[in-house]
């Protein structure tokens, strides 16, 4: 199956030209005389959308019912170290690239930086490829160029166009991610030295996780190093503390695609690196990581509570629904592992859509504390009404995308992780409480002259959020397509888990046995 | 020319083709020298700058012929095998061809500016190259000595050059003592390795110890210590290194340059002949003194790099960290290990020219604060740019070749089941990547009222640094052929 979608996938190596184009459009915007600032963005976004078309097309062609790696495209790029250019894309990785397409180029259209538009577009366009570069690479070493490389544009977004404190915050957000990743380096060279043997060293993922060859305890403490890495970049409580930092300073444009997509590398990392590459391991440490997700969920929304500033509290609240992919994936079942997998692409949109709506009432009002605004509802009726479907996806109101995710987390989870299950529902109605009740406070009530003169949604603005509603809604209420692509390669990646461990799915409607665990069950 | 005896000696048969790249750069000084001397008004700094490059390029062309014929017929060695013609010192001398080419230009726009005199400078830098590619390719003792000392001495005089600061003179004497110190111990570790081997020249020395089993080897081990002291010193690796700050900072920006590239990567060609190839039956001695002292030197370095507060002493700690990574690569011990601690050496000679470049551009005042650097990123954005590129590639961040160069020295050290260190070496980038993104936020993030110098470009400095980030870049998408060339030039001379 796998080497028939190499061959068809030979006559078009989309899945580089997704990461060739941004980089492209970057160097053409670079090329471009400084003395035509209008010109950058467009010629940006255009670059930008044509990934986003090669994205939806890659999601068009995708062969649903195939569990295995798709459209995959294998040249040598270092041979003395065993090390291949390897791309390819299954269905945990196919909505987070479309994710990815089509984020950017609204990204570009909807925010403007009012300052240096080159070097804005050139790091966003480079952003997109990395983040492309990270969801498809197929090669350890591949996989970490790009999981780095992404850090640079960001890190320039931040500090270039961000607010008062950039400085700490872009420094502070480098220097965790950095700090993860760099025992996941020596982790992927020991992963391939150790499983090399009497082969040739490869750093391909796919050989890696057949041949399965580290000791237990060897696997084990390479597991933690990627582990180390990912929750940091989820971010996981207690490694989290740089995300309220860098989403405040960023710019609206670096918030939106840090949330949208660059968290997502770690929760997608923890699946294609931690569960495929290290199943037992996994299952080792499955109840502590689940129990940090758990406490993120609960930590993230008793925090997000106490927020001040809007953008702060859109921050922690992604800390809490990161928490829950994280549950999600190490509950290890066919319906925890496809909400975790719906779940990122609906934080994307529904948080992406907070970002941008928040930047958007920054610029009108270059203020974000919510004692500050008030009563902007009606000053702003379809703006009150965009946020309000944003947040209620947040928060997870059935009829729209972040129930489905949320639901099938939760009763995925429950198979396995009861309790964990139970504290982490809790979750679900602390977002309703900090959300509806920054609403209330920045929404309702006596608008000030200030508040009254909140303008509405421009048209532009409407068409670039468009998107975003379209999305929560249908994902909401017609699942569907998306979920029957996750399927099959979550289901292969759980046979992966059984086969190499003594983990056993327990099957709906079987008696559940609740699996006694001294010690993490007490951390709550 | 009949009876030996009747002259009662005979001179070792010499290859003066295996020669050549020296004695074209000592050719170079000379005529440069003699140019001065009898004609003052001809020989102008266009004039030496040209006379070096030429020199550079003439000995480049050779050395790759050099290099064919070691490829062809195997490596060799020349006056009684004293000198080594292999790959791993014709991958040296094209280094440090590279990096003498490239510190000429920098010091063209530099004597300009300062309105000091060509032909002496040029002159000690075409010795002060001849010499460290003497010590690169010498497979005897006392010739690598040799070869450390004329490197040595044309620093100490570059050093000094510009008179009228003071700062240059207090830099080099300090160079001056420590590095005759340095000497001392190398010496004495000479004396004790030819005491305890019976000779002095490395391929005796290494089946020396191939075969002969000490009964007592206290004599080899304090050679060894010396020997590891006595280099340690020149390659600024920690506890030796409390001269490099002061000396980086006081010293003209090119030299800077020289001291920390090519000075350093002869310092490890001498390191990796002396312990990798002839010590290697020995090599469960050393590599434990060497792997502390790379951690000590990659902690040290990182850890006293972010509190400073002047340009010029934070890229000298950096130096120190990455003389940290290359002993981690020489602690492995291996062939691998060896070939990535040339490809790093390669790869960091480039940056740091690349770097030093910019640095100089930016002033030559006794201090040389961060503020300096301020809104660079939009008063000259290419520049800026490039100074990026170097200092993230020294930060070992994807796509540059100082990634792929920790790569290679991380993969040596987990083949070579040091964990530990591996774990260390990476930790401590981290912590060192913050002194380098500290610079690029000077440039880039620039507060009200704030307000740097401005560079005084010259255009030798962005040739130099355009070719800095170009190698920079293209080896770090493509390394492939550094590789081979770094993995080609492992195989000494000396085979056992």
């Amino acid at each position: 199956m796998q080497l028939l979608a190499a061959q068809s996938a030979a006559s078009f190596p989309v899945l580089n030209a997704l990461i060739i184009v941004p980089i492209a459009g970057a160097l053409v915007v670079v090329l471009l005389p400084n003395s035509r600032p209008e010109l950058m963005r467009p010629i940006g976004a255009i670059f930008a959308s044509i990934a986003g078309a090669l994205s939806l097309y890659v999601m068009a062609q995708f062969s649903v019912h195939d569990p295995g790696f798709q459209f995959q495209s294998i040249q040598s790029w270092i041979p003395s170290l065993g090390i291949n250019w390897h791309v390819g894309v299954d269905g945990i990785s196919l909505w987070l690239v479309v994710l990815t397409g089509l984020i950017t180029p609204i990204v570009l259209v909807a925010v403007d930086p009012h300052h240096d538009p080159k070097p804005y577009t050139a790091w966003l366009l480079m952003l997109q490829a990395g983040s492309f570069g990270a969801f498809l690479a197929l090669d350890l070493f591949l996989f970490f160029v790009m999981f780095e490389i992404v850090l640079v544009p960001m890190y320039m977004l931040i500090g270039g166009w961000g607010y008062d404190d950039r400085r700490y915050a872009a420094t502070k957000f480098f220097l965790y991610t950095m700090a993860g990743s760099a025992l996941m380096l020596v982790a992927i060279v020991s992963v391939a030295t150790l499983s090399s043997g009497s082969q040739d060293i490869t750093f391909n993922v796919i050989e890696l996780a057949q041949r399965q060859a580290l000791s237990t305890n060897t696997a084990r403490l390479c597991f933690l190093a990627f582990v180390l890495a990912f929750v940091i970049k989820v971010p996981v409580v207690p490694v989290h503390t740089w995300l309220p930092d860098a989403h405040t300073q960023a710019p609206t444009a670096g918030s939106v695609v840090l949330a949208a997509v660059m968290l997502k590398l770690g929760t997608y990392g923890l699946l294609r690196f931690g569960l495929y590459l290290f199943p037992e391991a996994s299952v080792w440490a499955a109840p502590t990581l689940a129990t940090l997700g758990v406490i993120g969920v609960v930590y993230g929304a008793i925090v997000a509570t106490m927020q001040k500033d809007l953008k702060r509290l859109v921050a922690y609240s992604s800390v809490a629904h990161m928490g829950f992919i994280v549950l999600g994936i190490f509950a290890f079942t066919t319906q925890s592992l496809e909400g975790g997998v719906l779940q990122m692409i609906n934080h994307g949109l529904s948080t992406g859509a907070l970002f941008l709506l928040v930047g958007m009432l920054y610029e009108r009002r270059k203020t974000r504390a919510i004692s500050e605004l008030s009563g902007i509802q009606s000053a702003a009726p379809i703006f009150a009404g965009v946020f309000t479907v944003a947040m209620l996806s947040s928060i997870g109101v059935p009829g729209l995308n972040g129930f489905v995710g949320e639901f099938l987390i939760l009763i995925g989870s429950y198979e396995t992780r009861r309790w964990w299950t139970v504290i982490a529902a809790t979750g679900v109605i602390l977002a309703a409480l900090y959300l509806l009740w920054a609403y209330q406070r920045v929404f309702h009530g006596e608008p000030t002259a200030d508040d009254e003169k909140t303008a509405d949604l421009s048209l532009k603005e409407g068409l670039v959020l468009a998107p975003f509603l379209v999305g929560i809604v249908f994902l909401g209420v017609y699942p569907k397509p998306l979920l029957e692509r996750i399927e099959p390669a979550v289901n292969d990646l759980i046979s992966h888990l059984e086969y190499h461990s003594d983990y056993v799915q327990p099957h709906l409607g079987d008696p559940v046995v609740v699996e006694r665990d001294h010690g993490s069950e007490d951390d709550h | 020319m009949g009876d030996p005896q009747l002259f009662g000696f005979v001179g070792p048969s010499v290859n003066w083709w295996a020669l050549m790249p020296q004695i074209i750069l000592l050719g170079a000084a000379l005529a440069v020298l003699l140019v001065s001397a009898l004609a003052p008004q001809r020989a102008s700094n266009v004039f030496t700058t040209v006379t070096t490059l030429c020199a550079a390029f003439t000995s480049f062309v050779v050395a790759i012929g050099l290099w064919n014929d070691v490829k062809i017929d195997g490596p060799s060695s020349s006056i009684a095998s004293a000198f080594g013609v292999d790959g791993f010192s014709i991958f040296f001398t094209v280094l440090i061809l590279i990096g003498l080419a490239t510190t000429a230009l920098l010091s063209h726009g530099y004597l300009e500016r300062e309105g000091m005199d060509p032909p002496e400078f040029h002159a000690l830098l075409l010795c002060s190259a001849a010499g460290a590619i003497v010590m690169a390719s010498a497979n005897d003792l006392i010739v690598m000595f040799l070869g450390l000392e004329a490197l040595s001495i044309g620093i100490y005089v570059m050093i000094a050059m510009h008179h009228r600061r003071s700062e240059a003179r207090e830099s080099a004497i300090k160079y001056f003592v420590l590095g005759a110190f340095s000497s001392a111990f190398l010496l004495y570790g000479i004396a004790l390795t030819y005491g305890a081997t019976g000779s002095t020249n490395l391929v005796h020395v290494r089946n020396y110890l191939d075969t002969v089993v000490f009964r007592d080897q206290h004599l080899l081990m304090a050679a060894m210590a010396l020997l590891l002291v006595g280099l340690s010193f020149k390659v600024a690796a920690a506890p030796f290194h409390f001269w490099a700050p002061d000396v980086y900072q006081g010293a003209p920006s090119p030299v800077t340059g020289w001291m920390a590239s090519i000075a350093k990567a002869a310092g490890f060609a001498a390191l990796l002949r002396i312990f990798f190839a002839a010590f290697a039956s020995h090599d469960v001695d050393w590599a434990p003194i060497v792997g502390a002292l790379a951690v000590i030197t990659l902690v040290v370095g990182a850890v006293m790099a972010i509190l400073q507060t002047d340009v010029k002493r934070m890229l000298a700690f950096s130096s120190v960290s990455h003389a940290g990574y290359i002993l981690v690569a020489v602690h492995s011990a291996s062939a691998a290990g060896t070939s990535a601690a040339l490809f790093y050496l390669f790869t960091y000679t480039l940056m740091v020219l690349g770097s030093f470049a910019v640095v100089g551009a930016m002033g030559i005042d006794d201090e040389h604060p961060l503020s300096r650097y301020a809104g660079l990123g939009r008063s000259r954005p290419v520049m800026a740019i490039g100074f990026t590129v170097l200092l993230l590639a020294q930060a070992g961040i994807p796509t540059t070749s100082g990634f792929i160069a920790k790569f290679q020295v991380i993969a040596a050290a987990v083949d070579n089941k040091s964990y530990f260190i591996a774990g260390v070496s990476m930790v401590t980038a981290v912590i060192g990547a913050f002194m380098y993104l500290r610079i690029v936020m000077a440039m880039y993030v620039v507060d009200e009222g704030e307000e740097g110098s401005s560079p005084i470009w010259h255009w030798t400095t962005s040739v130099v640094v355009i070719a800095a980030v170009s190698f920079t870049i293209v080896v770090g998408l493509v390394p492939q052929f550094l590789i081979e060339f770094a993995q080609d030039a492992v195989p000494i001379l000396i085979r056992g």
